[in-house]
């Protein structure tokens, strides 16, 4: 088997950070298309939240790079 | 891209100045390519392979987010670094281009003990030239690395931006800011009333040293870390050894403004008695994780944001074609503007996080 069980592991995590960001922006979008007037509030609101997903998806990715053991 | 409102400018000096930027980020790429040509001769020479180097773009990659006791300029050519030993017999400083031939592979040097750099690290030579693991323990590395003078570098732009718009504002009081002011009062008012007032509350000020210190010099360094040529390109805020000073930072900040309210909800919350051990536990945990979070985040959005842009360059190398910069050089482009943004997110971030923790510290009881 080429490659090592490590990067496996990595494209899961950024499963989990692409369903999150994803529903963030989703949310954001619609509350957006409700309310046009509050738009930079839901967006500043949007990035903080999609800053701390992607950080817990980051988690996994510095693990992955710590337990890699390349045959 | 909707370019018109720049280009019509009148402001021709406005125009050119664009016109660099983009001129500027499409070199980045090439100038990266021509690092990676360098360096991969260089470090092909001791490859297991002969005739043809093979390159090896982890090896690349690595070397080039980590640390270093010299600077690679262009090319072939580097700038040595100071190297500074706490032995036990001293203090012992020499240039670290004793330690490298002219290939940049390690060689031994002899001062007060033999010393020889085995990937960064300055390892110590017993006798029979085996590396004495014992001895080299026992010699602190106080060296100026590339890290260390790119801190000392950006903490010099600091200085410089905020000493000069401090005394600008000595100069224009009570009359409109012109200068660098008008760049940085917006940012700074912009800290004071969408991070430190609504987390902290009236006792904003106390901490807005701080804030504007953290903020500036995350921004900074990711900045200057986006630059493929010397001054900048070392990747000083993704070495977790700084993330973590940064974030012991915040720990003892937080803890030592820590209020009653703050103490009482964590050693006793409003729960059943028998739960209590396993509160404190937890709630001990949590002022941890807290700033591991944020010293682990800003960390491995920084690093991440590196890797990547190597590794699309590394393709061009992997593929050994130059059409293959069709492909990459935009895509690197990309990237590099996405990481611009990533540069200021990841310091807004930390930021107001830390805002957000002082603020749970100072907070008033309200029930």
């Amino acid at each position: 088997m080429v490659g090592s069980i490590a990067a496996i592991g990595a494209g899961l995590a950024v499963i989990g950070a692409g369903i999150g960001i994803g529903q963030v922006g989703g949310k954001a979008m619609e509350g957006i298309a409700r309310q046009p007037e509050a738009a930079s509030k839901i967006q500043t609101a949007m990035i903080i939240a999609a800053a701390l997903v992607e950080g817990v998806a980051l988690f996994a990715v510095v693990v992955a790079l710590l337990g890699n053991n390349p045959t | 891209m909707y370019f018109s409102p720049i280009l019509n400018l009148k402001n021709s000096a406005l125009k050119a100045l664009f016109a660099l930027f983009i001129t500027f980020l499409s070199f980045q790429a090439v100038a990266n390519q021509e690092n990676k040509a360098e360096v991969t001769v260089t470090t092909g020479e001791d490859a297991a392979t002969h005739s043809e180097e093979k390159f090896d773009p982890t090896v690349t990659i690595l070397e080039h987010i980590g640390d270093s006791h010299s600077f690679h300029l262009w090319g072939h050519t580097s700038m040595p670094l100071p190297v500074i030993l706490i032995t036990p017999s001293g203090l012992d400083i020499f240039s670290s281009s004793n330690l490298m031939d002219e290939h940049h592979e390690p060689v031994a040097f002899t001062s007060k003990y033999t010393y020889l750099n085995e990937e960064e690290h300055i390892k110590v030579l017993g006798a029979n030239g085996e590396i004495d693991e014992e001895l080299s323990n026992k010699i602190y590395d106080f060296s100026i690395t590339k890290n260390v003078f790119a801190l000392f570098l950006s903490v010099a732009i600091i200085l410089i931006i905020f000493l000069s718009v401090a005394k600008a504002y000595k100069k224009t009081v009570g009359k409109a800011p012109k200068g660098l002011q008008s760049w940085v009062e917006p940012i700074i008012i912009f800290i004071r009333d969408d991070i430190a007032r609504p987390n902290i509350g009236y006792k904003y000020e106390k901490f807005m040293p701080l804030l504007l210190t953290i903020f500036f010099f995350i921004w900074i360094n990711n900045l200057l870390g986006l630059i493929p040529i010397f001054p900048g390109g070392a990747n000083v805020t993704g070495n977790i050894a700084i993330t973590m000073v940064l974030a012991v930072i915040v720990l003892i900040v937080v803890n030592l403004n820590g209020n009653k309210y703050y103490w009482s909800h964590i050693f006793k919350p409003d729960v059943p008695f028998w739960l209590l051990p396993i509160m404190w536990v937890v709630e001990i945990i949590g002022i941890i994780s807290k700033p591991f979070a944020l010293m682990i985040r800003l960390f491995a959005n920084i690093t991440a944001g590196h890797i990547i842009v190597l590794s699309l360059i590394s393709l061009i190398f992997i593929f050994k074609t130059a059409w293959m910069s069709l492909a990459a050089v935009p895509f690197v482009l990309f990237m590099n503007v996405l990481e611009l943004l990533v540069a200021f997110l990841q310091a807004f971030i930390f930021t107001m996080l830390t805002a957000l923790f002082i603020g749970t510290a100072v907070e008033e009881h309200h029930h």
